[in-house]
């Protein structure tokens, strides 16, 4: 029986017959439907993803009238940034990259953010970043957003001046974990106000909220007060991007209009974010390297399907390097990536990316 | 659209293919569009002499669609322009 060629979440080839892809599709829709508890992927959509694997071209795309736009993350970091970034260090600016983003690369939208795209470094450089915004608006026409990772992590030691609640946790003192998690957030909130705000008189079109919830609960309940205090003071838009499927519980108790965080899959999350009144949701579904392509773009498509069949508000799932099946690579192949992308429009009924 | 109005992407798409006057298909017609944006004086993708760019591409764009865009809005407080 013929082969069809693909790939692991590693980026390596993998070979499968046709009735094994089917299963790999399913075992992946299967494993997020038990998890969120939420619908598994139909046998129409199987077929349709089936469909689209076994084909043996190099690359796929969505019907014509399907496209959709994107929003984007890392700012200029795949031009001038390195291998973490997926960047090639070309000698080329924030300002310029920003450009050649809009008008070579075809982009729907860009946002604006430092190298260093935690927003505990970004306050330090507020001017510079308000200074860049402001002059990228009189020369660019597509929306421009601000963004940064809240990056709760940063404000513990040794990276920062908070008790590291890890640390507590290994030594029985949870009360003090969770404290010190409390007063962190409260910081951290307090410093993506700030950068948020300031950016309204830059004439900044929205700010990108990006990997959020990658400290947990304690970094989700921030973010969420932080855009109902930019979405209702200010009515600047907010597009919150999360760092994967379920909130971690690392305080474990604590709630945003009376739900708890820990634990939330994605549309949970979405629930909470349009209550906080966020303009774009953006669900993530993590790769795994030990597991097919198909495999996690099945798992991801369920969790994308869960957002988009109840949200209220336009849903750009996550999908790059390591997220929304794409493997985890620096420099994912085209096949896969154009075959995931196609179908989290064609399936997942994404709003964009 | 999705970001200042909430509108999911069928409905951003008819709302600006109305405010155009084409139909939503045309709006990723780059033959269609390309012809169009110059038309209308919205920017374009290649460099044209003459045509808006920028700021100034924004202002004629939030003026066709009837929204409001921050920095086309600051731009009108710094300059004292109102229209």
């Amino acid at each position: 029986m013929a082969k069809i060629l693909t790939r692991m979440g590693d980026n390596s080839n993998v070979e499968f017959t046709i009735d094994e892809l089917r299963q790999e599709f399913i075992d992946g829709s299967e494993f997020a439907a038990k998890k969120a508890k939420v619908p598994p992927l139909t046998e129409n959509e199987i077929d349709w993803l089936v469909d689209v694997f076994a084909a043996p071209t190099r690359i796929w795309g969505v019907e014509r009238g399907h496209e959709v736009v994107m929003t984007k993350d890392g700012c200029v970091n795949a031009l001038n940034s390195s291998q973490i970034s997926s960047g090639v260090v070309a000698p080329v600016n924030r300002e310029v990259g920003v450009r050649l983003f809009e008008s070579m690369l075809g982009f729907d939208s860009m946002e604006v953010s430092h190298n260093d795209y935690s927003v505990k470094p970004q306050r330090f450089l507020k001017k510079l970043e308000m200074l860049h915004v402001e002059i990228l608006q009189e020369t660019t026409i597509f929306p421009l957003l601000y963004g940064f990772m809240p990056n709760l992590g940063l404000y513990f030691k040794t990276d920062g001046p908070f008790d590291n609640p890890y640390d507590l946790m290994q030594q029985g003192q949870i009360k003090e974990s969770q404290e010190t998690q409390e007063a962190a957030g409260a910081k951290c909130l307090e410093d993506c106000i700030e950068m948020s705000d300031c950016m309204v008189e830059m004439g900044a079109d929205g700010i990108d909220y990006d990997t959020v919830a990658s400290t947990g609960d304690g970094e989700f309940a921030a973010v969420l007060k932080s855009t109902e205090h930019v979405a209702k003071e200010t009515g600047m838009p907010v597009e919150i991007g999360m760092s994967t499927e379920m909130v971690t519980g690392i305080h474990g108790s604590v709630e945003y209009n009376g739900k708890r965080l820990a634990g939330m899959w994605p549309h949970q999350q979405l629930q909470v974010c349009e209550e906080a009144g966020v303009s774009i949701f953006g669900p993530v579904s993590t790769t795994s390297t030990k597991k097919s392509t198909p495999w996690n773009l099945g798992k991801a498509l369920v969790f994308v399907k869960s957002c988009t069949d109840i949200a209220k508000v336009p849903i750009h799932p996550n999908v790059g390097m390591g997220v929304g099946g794409v493997p985890m690579f620096e420099t994912p192949a085209v096949d896969v990536v154009t075959r995931c992308s196609a179908a989290m429009i064609e399936i997942g009924k994404a709003d964009g990316l | 659209m999705q970001l200042s109005k909430k509108m999911r992407i069928d409905e951003a798409k008819k709302y600006v293919a109305d405010k155009l006057h084409v139909t939503p298909l045309d709006l990723s017609d780059p033959c269609i569009m390309r012809l169009l944006r110059e038309e209308l004086d919205i920017g374009t993708i290649t460099g044209v002499p003459g045509v808006a760019k920028g700021i100034a591409a924004k202002a004629r764009i939030a003026q066709l669609l009837d929204i409001e865009i921050n920095c086309v809005e600051q731009f009108k407080k710094k300059t004292g322009l109102h229209y």
